[in-house]
Parts: C-alpha cells; sequence; structure tokens
C-alpha cells in the first residue's frame, strides 16, 4: 500500500511540474467554457439588415421601428438601388433586407393587401430561415395590431411553455456536451501518454520486474488520473453554476456517480491506446486529434445526431461520450432521476467492462 | 539559393518516407471531409410531436391530420395524459407536447374561443422556437379555415393583409451542405499546416539535427524557408483535392474566380506556418508542441465562426474572433465560392491576412536564434 | 608562420549567477590533435559550443581559425566541422542523400558531390550500404560516416563532441584511424571525450574541472607531472575534488 502511493505521488509530480500539461488539464475546460458559455451561440443577435423603404410612409416607418427595437437586428444605412443591395450582399455587408414597395400604408389601408420582400444571405442557410421567420414574426404583429379592432369569431388561441429553458439560453445545450468532450479528451490524452512515457523511458519494464502486480501497476497510473479529472469535473461544474447559470436541477450524487463512470470508461480507453504504440507523440495525436472529432461530431451536442445518415448515426451510438451527454442532459437540465437514464447508464457500464476487459487483456499479453 | 535546393530535396524526402505522418497529411482531411458534411448539420427537421387529445372530436381529428401532413412534424404518440407525454419529452422521445382540452370543439363554437397548450423542449433553443412557431402557425391556419365553414367570409371584418415574399440569394435551396463544405476545407487546411509544421521543426530539436545545421553555414532565412515551402506546397495540394471533393461529391462549383482563391489561401497558408513555426520556436519537444498547438488551433476554430457565426458573439468575443487568422479565411471562402466575391470585395480580409503572415513569420524568425 | 587554429582568453560563459566556463585560456596550434578533456558537468560542451558559434560567451576573448567568436560567426561556420555528441546524420535519409544534403549546403558544386560520395562510401566501405537508410546502420558505422560528412568540405578545424560513445574498442580504434588521416590532410582537430585512454592518442591536452582548466600538456608531461602511470591516474587526482558532476 505504501508503495502503491509512492508511484501515486510520482504521478501527481509529473503532472504538476509540467506547465504545458497543466494548461491541458485545467486550461483547455476552461478555455472551453468560457467560449461555448459566452461566446458561442446559434441564436441570433444584431443581424445586419437593410432597409429599403420606397414607400415611407407611417407603416413602414412603424415597422422599422419595431425592428429597430429588436435584439436580433442591427439596422445598417439605408441604400438606394438594387445593384447596390446585392454590392452589400457580396461584401457581406448584411444578412438580409426587407423591401417595402411604393404606396405600402396605402395599400394597406385602401385595399387590404400590401406586400413586402424579405432578402435572406442564404449562404448560412439555418440563420437565413431564422431571420426570415423573426422578420415575419415582427411584421404579422403589425398586421395583427392592424386587426386588433377587428372582430373575430372562433378564436385558437396556442398558450406556449417552454420546457427546461425558458429564458431560451442559447448556451444550454452545449454545456453537458462540453463537459464530456473536455472530460474524454483530457482523461484519454494524459492517461495515455502517461503510460507511454513510462515505456519509452524505460522504467515501465522496471515497475514490472518489481514485486509489484501489474496490477497495481496499472492501477498506480488510473488513480491519480482519475483523482485528477474528477477534479476537472468539479471545476467545470463549477463554472458552469456559477458563472454561466446552468442549473443542476438533478441530483448531484447522481450526476457524481455517473461522471465517474464516464471518467473510467475514459480511462480504460487511454490505456487501450497507450498499448498500441510505444511512442508518446502517436499516442497523443490518437487521443488527441483522433478523438476529438468523432467526439464533437458524434455526441451530439453541436450537431443533432437525427440529422445524421443512418449509418454515421449508428456510429455514433458506439462513442461512450454520446451516452453521456444524455444522461448529463437529463440529470442537470430537465432534472429527472435513474429511472429515465437507467437504460443509458447501462449501455455506458457495459462499454467500459469491455474496454476495461480489451486494454488489461492487452496488457497482459504485452508481458507474457 | 541552392543551399535552398538541398534543404528542400532533403525535406520532401524526410516526409514522403514519414509512415505515420502520410496518412495524417493525406487521407485524414479526405475523411474528414467526406463525414463531417454529412453529419455537420444545424437544421431542424422533423420535430417530434405527442399529442394530448380530451376531446376526440372530428374537429380535433381534422386538426391531428392537419399537422400531420404539415410535413414539419413527426407524430410519435397520442397519450391520455400531459403527465405520460411530459415523460416522452424526459426521455428524448417527444420535442414538443399538443395538448388540447376537453370539450374543445363544443367549447369553441359556444364560447367563440378556445385555448390550446403546447410545451416546447427547449434546451435546444432554436428547435424548441422553431417547433412551437411551426405548430403556432399551423393551428393559425386551421383556425381560418374553420372559420370559414361555419361562417360566411363577408360576416367578419376584413382583414388587412400583408404578403411576405421572401427570398433566398446564393444558395436557393437553402442546401447546409453548400456552408459547412468551404469551412471544413479550411479547418481540414489549417489542422495540417498548424499541426504538422508546428511539430517537425519541434522534431529536428528534439533529434538534435537542428545543433547540425546551426553548425553549418546554412543561414536563418534559409532555414526556415527550406521548413515553410514544403508544408505550404502540401497545404495547397490539400485544398485542390478538397475543392475538387466538393465539386464531385457535394456538387459545389464555386461562384467566384478560383485565382482570387487561390492568392488568398496562398497567404493564409504563410501566415498559419508561421504560426505552427512560432510555437516551434518556444517548445522543445513534441509533446510541449503539440499541446500548446491544439490549445490554440482549438480556439481558433471554435471562435473562427464555423460552427456558429461571429455575429452572434458579444462584442469581446467577436474581437477576439478578429484577432485569429482563421476567421477571415472562413469568411472569405464563403463569399467566393457562394456568392462569387471578388478581389475588391475581400482587400479588407487579405490585407488583415497579409499583416498576420508578416507579424507571426517575423516573430518566429526574430525568436529562432542560431546562436544562444 | 602558421596561425593559430584556435585561440582563447579569459573565456567565459555564465548562466545567470552559475558559471559554467570560468575564464580558461589556451590555444590550439594548427594541424594538431587537441583533447579537450574534463568529467561531466565540467563544462566541455558549454566552451566547445561558444568555439563553434552555437552560443556567445558572456565575457573573454576568442579567435576560431582566425576569426572573431563575437563577431563573425557566420565565416567560423564556413570554416569548421562539427560532429554532435546526439547523433547528427538524418536517420530516415539513405548514406548517399546524407552526404549529398551536408555537401550541398556547404557549398560543394555537383561535381565534388559526386566524386566525395563515390570517395567516402569507398574509403568506408559501405558500398553495400550506399543506397540504405541512415537508421539502419551500426553505431560504428554512423559514427565514421558523421566523422566523414563533418569534414567533407575541407574545413580548418573540425570539432568532435564525444564522438567515440557506446562503442567497441576495436571500432574506436578504427575511428581514431580516421582522425589521424584527416590530420595528416592538416586539418586541425579538437576533440572532447572522457575515454583516458584516448587522451594519448592527442597531442596536448587540457583537463577541465568546475569550469575552469586544471592542466595544460603533452600527456607525456602530464603523466610525469602527476607521478602516474597512465592518464587515468592523471585525471583522477585533478577530478577527485570536483564539486560539479553532472553536464
Amino acid at each position: 500500500m505504501q508503495q502503491f502511493l509512492v508511484f501515486v505521488r510520482k504521478e501527481f509530480y509529473h503532472v504538476f511540474r509540467d506547465k504545458r500539461t497543466l494548461l491541458i488539464l485545467f486550461g483547455l475546460p476552461v478555455m472551453q467554457i468560457l467560449l461555448f458559455g459566452f461566446a458561442l451561440t446559434t441564436e441570433i443577435k444584431n443581424a445586419r439588415i437593410l432597409i429599403v423603404d420606397e414607400a415611407k410612409d407611417i407603416a413602414s416607418q412603424q415597422i422599422t421601428n419595431e425592428i429597430a427595437a429588436s435584439s436580433y437586428f442591427s439596422i445598417e444605412k439605408s441604400v438606394l438601388s438594387h445593384k447596390d443591395l446585392y454590392t452589400a450582399f457580396r461584401e457581406g455587408k448584411v444578412k438580409c433586407a426587407l423591401v417595402f414597395p411604393a404606396h405600402f400604408n396605402d395599400d394597406l389601408v385602401h385595399s387590404n393587401k400590401a406586400q413586402v420582400q424579405i432578402i435572406a444571405d442564404a449562404s448560412d442557410p439555418n440563420s437565413a430561415k431564422t431571420l426570415t421567420n423573426y422578420l415575419s414574426a415582427i411584421i404579422n404583429d403589425y398586421q395583427n395590431r392592424l386587426n386588433a379592432t377587428a372582430v373575430q369569431p372562433y378564436r385558437i388561441q396556442p398558450e406556449t411553455l417552454m420546457l427546461y429553458n425558458p429564458e431560451l439560453n442559447g448556451s444550454l445545450n452545449f454545456i453537458p456536451g462540453v463537459i464530456a468532450l473536455v472530460l474524454m479528451i483530457v482523461c484519454t490524452t494524459l492517461t495515455s501518454v502517461s503510460i507511454v512515457r513510462e515505456k519509452e523511458m524505460g522504467t515501465m519494464e522496471i515497475l514490472l520486474v518489481s514485486p509489484f502486480k501489474p496490477l497495481y501497476v496499472i492501477l498506480s497510473k488510473a488513480v491519480p488520473y482519475l483523482a485528477l479529472s474528477l477534479l476537472n469535473f468539479i471545476l467545470i461544474l463549477l463554472l458552469s453554476i456559477f458563472l454561466l447559470h446552468v442549473p443542476v436541477r438533478g441530483n448531484i450524487f447522481l450526476l457524481f456517480g455517473e461522471s465517474t463512470l464516464f471518467i473510467i470508461s475514459c480511462l480504460s480507453l487511454g490505456l487501450l491506446i497507450s498499448g498500441v504504440t510505444n511512442s508518446q507523440q502517436t499516442a497523443m495525436m490518437i487521443s488527441m486529434m483522433g478523438m476529438m472529432l468523432p467526439t464533437i461530431l458524434f455526441t451530439g451536442f453541436l450537431f443533432p445526431l437525427e440529422n445524421m445518415p443512418v449509418p454515421l448515426q449508428v456510429i455514433s451510438n458506439f462513442i461512450p461520450s454520446r451516452w453521456y451527454y444524455t444522461i448529463v442532459k437529463t440529470i442537470m437540465l430537465k432534472g429527472l432521476g435513474f429511472s429515465t437514464i437507467w437504460k443509458e447508464t447501462l449501455i455506458l457500464i457495459g462499454m467500459t467492462v469491455l474496454l476495461l476487459f480489451i486494454s488489461l487483456k492487452r496488457f497482459k499479453i504485452r508481458l507474457a | 539559393m541552392r543551399t535552398l535546393k538541398f534543404l528542400l530535396r532533403k525535406e520532401f524526402r524526410q516526409i514522403f518516407r514519414n509512415k505515420s505522418l502520410l496518412p495524417i497529411i493525406f487521407v485524414l482531411p479526405m475523411v474528414q471531409l467526406l463525414i463531417m458534411p454529412l453529419a455537420a448539420n444545424f437544421d431542424v427537421k422533423s420535430i417530434n410531436l405527442v399529442i394530448v387529445d380530451n376531446d376526440h372530436s372530428t374537429t380535433t381529428d381534422r386538426l391531428i391530420a392537419k399537422i400531420g401532413a404539415s410535413g414539419y412534424f413527426d407524430i410519435r404518440a397520442t397519450e391520455p395524459s400531459y403527465k405520460k407525454a411530459l415523460a416522452l419529452i424526459g426521455n428524448e422521445r417527444a420535442d414538443i407536447i399538443l395538448e388540447i382540452p376537453a370539450h374543445f370543439e363544443r367549447n369553441l363554437v359556444r364560447e367563440g374561443a378556445q385555448k390550446v397548450y403546447l410545451a416546447a423542449d427547449a434546451i435546444n433553443g432554436i428547435k424548441g422556437s422553431l417547433g412551437s412557431a411551426y405548430l403556432t402557425s399551423v393551428l393559425a391556419d386551421f383556425n381560418n379555415e374553420f372559420r370559414l365553414t361555419w361562417v360566411q367570409p363577408q360576416k367578419f371584418n376584413t382583414l388587412a393583409t400583408i404578403d411576405i415574399a421572401p427570398v433566398n440569394w446564393f444558395n436557393p435551396l437553402l442546401n447546409y451542405q453548400f456552408y459547412m463544405v468551404p469551412g471544413i476545407l479550411v479547418i481540414l487546411v489549417t489542422m495540417v499546416g498548424g499541426f504538422i509544421a508546428a511539430l517537425n521543426i519541434v522534431k529536428e530539436k528534439e533529434m538534435g539535427t537542428i545543433e547540425q545545421i546551426n553548425v553549418t553555414p546554412v543561414k536563418k532565412w534559409q532555414f526556415l524557408a527550406g521548413k515553410l515551402i514544403p508544408f505550404w506546397i502540401i497545404g495547397v495540394f490539400d485544398f485542390t483535392i478538397g475543392l475538387l471533393i466538393a465539386r464531385f461529391v457535394y456538387g459545389i462549383v464555386p461562384v467566384g474566380h478560383l485565382a482570387v482563391l487561390y492568392l488568398f489561401l496562398a497567404v493564409y497558408l504563410v501566415a498559419l506556418l508561421g504560426f505552427g513555426l512560432l510555437i516551434s520556436t518556444y517548445s522543445d519537444n513534441q509533446l510541449q508542441a503539440m499541446f500548446v498547438a491544439f490549445f490554440f488551433i482549438m480556439i481558433f476554430i471554435l471562435m473562427s465562426g464555423l460552427f456558429t457565426s461571429v455575429d452572434n458573439m458579444p462584442p469581446w468575443a467577436q474581437v477576439l474572433s478578429r484577432l485569429t487568422p482563421v476567421t477571415y479565411f472562413i469568411d472569405v471562402v464563403r463569399m467566393i465560392v457562394l456568392k462569387g466575391s471578388g478581389l475588391s470585395d475581400i482587400k479588407y480580409q487579405l490585407l488583415i491576412e497579409g499583416a498576420f503572415a508578416i507579424v507571426l513569420n517575423g516573430w518566429a524568425i526574430l525568436n529562432y536564434r542560431k546562436t544562444t | 608562420m602558421s596561425e593559430k587554429a584556435i585561440v582563447c582568453k579569459d573565456l567565459t560563459k555564465e548562466f545567470g549567477d552559475f558559471t559554467a566556463v570560468n575564464k580558461i585560456s589556451f590555444e590550439v596550434n594548427t594541424g594538431e590533435i587537441y583533447g579537450f578533456l574534463g568529467a561531466n558537468g565540467a563544462g566541455k560542451t558549454t566552451a566547445m559550443r561558444m568555439l563553434c558559434g552555437l552560443s556567445y560567451p558572456t565575457s573573454g576573448e576568442a579567435m576560431v581559425a582566425g576569426f572573431n567568436v563575437y563577431k563573425q560567426q557566420e565565416s567560423i561556420k564556413k570554416n569548421i566541422g562539427y560532429m554532435s555528441q546526439k547523433f547528427s546524420l538524418y536517420e530516415n535519409l539513405t548514406i548517399r542523400e546524407n552526404i549529398e544534403f551536408y555537401g550541398g549546403i556547404y557549398g560543394l558544386s555537383d561535381q565534388q558531390l559526386k566524386s566525395k560520395e563515390d570517395e567516402l562510401i569507398t574509403t568506408l566501405g559501405l558500398e553495400k550500404e550506399a543506397k540504405k537508410l541512415v537508421g539502419g546502420l551500426p553505431l560504428g558505422w554512423k559514427q565514421k560516416l558523421a566523422f566523414s560528412v563533418a569534414i567533407i568540405h575541407q574545413p580548418k578545424i573540425v570539432f568532435l563532441d564525444e564522438p567515440t560513445g557506446g562503442v567497441d574498442p576495436v571500432t574506436r580504434r578504427q575511428f581514431w584511424d580516421l582522425i589521424y588521416e584527416a590530420s595528416a590532410k592538416g586539418i586541425t582537430i579538437f576533440v572532447t571525450t572522457h575515454y583516458m585512454d584516448e587522451a594519448e592518442y592527442c597531442g596536448r591536452i587540457s583537463i577541465m574541472v568546475d569550469g575552469r582548466i586544471d592542466a595544460l600538456d603533452t600527456p607525456a608531461n602530464l603523466k610525469q607531472q602527476f607521478s602516474a602511470t597512465t592518464m587515468d591516474e592523471v585525471f583522477y587526482a585533478l577530478a577527485r575534488g570536483a564539486k560539479r558532476s553532472a553536464d
């Protein structure tokens, strides 16, 4: 036991003495949380809009005021000709435009029908759709207010409740994913690199030749990184709660339990990777660059899984972080308990056991 | 110049003999380009709807039929209670609930108005608000139809209507891949250029061969050029293959001039490689270089506007974004490929990228010392 | 009159408040084989790096091949060869390619390169391995090759930093044969080593202890001075009191 602690302590020295390892261990998570929490969002804000007002009457003015007041839009100085409009779009100066034809208000008042044109820069199709929707909503609002005095029989009135995220916080979706991504990358990389480093330096052989059982050698590697990853997890959680105001609505012990499970699966993955290479550089390349892309894509926090073609969806089922993401989302944001996520937990346990089994077996084979 | 020739020859021989590097430079980017655009899609397609119908009248039947026919929704289930429906949202089997109160049809006619209740999973804010917006608009449509069956049109005041004619420029089919593929192309060139270039010089440091070079009459600029030029060429090559894949797999044909695109690429690569170079002058071994490069490249990629638009970011983040060289190339590549923007349209970005190239490389050259 | 190959006066290198090389002074004659000895950590490699133009001295003067180490480093580099402690040829290039590379950057013409390549390969008996990667050669061959490449441009002086580490005595002897050949062609040899028997092969040697030169003379004179029969004993007498132990 004493020897075991010695090894664990040595591992901690390795980590804390290297500035760059610390950068990855703590700097990376903090950076990701800050970026995903504050900077990255799919919610539209201050989209630059050009208003071509050929009517210049009370209706067009009022609608323009509505748009100016909306946080979704930011009005650029208006332009005169169609050609100028095209140039503005091509130079990337505006994302959309609203065109009021001449006599807009007159048409509305006297013929009860008027037209407007919305032009959207569809090179980003998503924002084009969203902006068109928002603009239409503003215009429809105005239309409804015009008609407020009209009597409308048989009104169906929808009442909408936004579940789990009433303020429509754009980053809520990301955060559980960032947690998964960071834990996966950091834990796997550090574990695999540390084991391979011993191999490269030759000290691994010394350890294996000692009276220390091989299993303990592995444990001596796993325990420090388990502890560090949990520390990391707590750090990210605290940042999310206090800096980003992400709620933890469910049972926090359950969250910890599931996270520990996930961390163990990452450790096994790291162990597995360390078994296939003898060079620290390769271990790092595989853990960092190799894992990063599949994790980002297939966890489902950035791009919805249901949009992907079926073969890719199948692949995503083999990525542990995909299941962990669902678990975290369900516990943290929906406040639900084990009864909802028992299936995902079981799958995660299965994957962890499988990974451990394969990596331990490989390790033993190398010894034989 | 002759010295440079020998340096380049050595460099290329080493690159092509490095068995583990070759797949990363040539195969990985292609795989990325083939898989990522298929996966990377923010579109809101089918929304899973669960209906709690407490009325079971012909009206509600017709309403449900209409919702199903709208194409926006996939009606997953009908549940007897809101609680049960909520459980489906809890375990991700549904995205939105529509609850119709009891005696809906009867009360709508008798009292002239009835409420219906929507509850949307808003964790994904866009999906939540789009889903409820679509459902609300289908409801409004149904409402109008319903009125027309009960009341003569003249009996209610004519409403003023504003017809909206939306037009989509540059990508009329709203093809998401047109948007993502050029961006992903930039990323793959960035990863290859940034990472690999950084690692290359550090490897020589680790092995000691750099000392051997320092002792020769080889000048600083010759050595650095000998390192940059091969990776510059590989970057251009990768980009070209990427463009071919974009053309033949995704059907993306650049609207603008290829010459302008390649001009920007040339400048961009110099800036990027300068960055990799800079990292390598500050690192003693490959592990360190990789960690640092990874950290920064992650920031660059996330802030570049590839996944989420720069315009949506808060002001401080936008400043950060403007300080990264990747952002400008992503802008430009989308502008040229999709909008046909020309040299004059991108001159601002080109200038900035050029500034990056000069600053980064200059810094690296100053930092690289033949004598300590 | 033969110019001195290396002249060194009070050469010093400090790293913060650690003085690695402490006011060393010596001269090396043209054509000499000069052994620069010392224990690990004594400051040998640091001193040599200053002479090669790899490191700026903190103070003191030095001239190498007639050029000033502070101001004329590029000229020094044109006129010297160097074989580093960490091995210096490219492992994933062939023998021919390595020769071509180093010869090329030292300014040999294509014709000269071709003839040098053939010459080296024949001399070292590497015909069968010429197209193989250097990484596959045994250590002894690598070292001989590295030396030959270091003098490919007929430099005035060649600096060798622990060139014979890790090989058997026979191979070491063969290596020294090469050194003698080079010396016979007029190249000054400046070699550091901690194999004391190799010290006997040198014309004169100096021994560094804790950053200072504590002895400088021919091997024979030193043995007499310290009443020793082997250079090992001389070395032991001097280095025993050394305070530093690792480079």
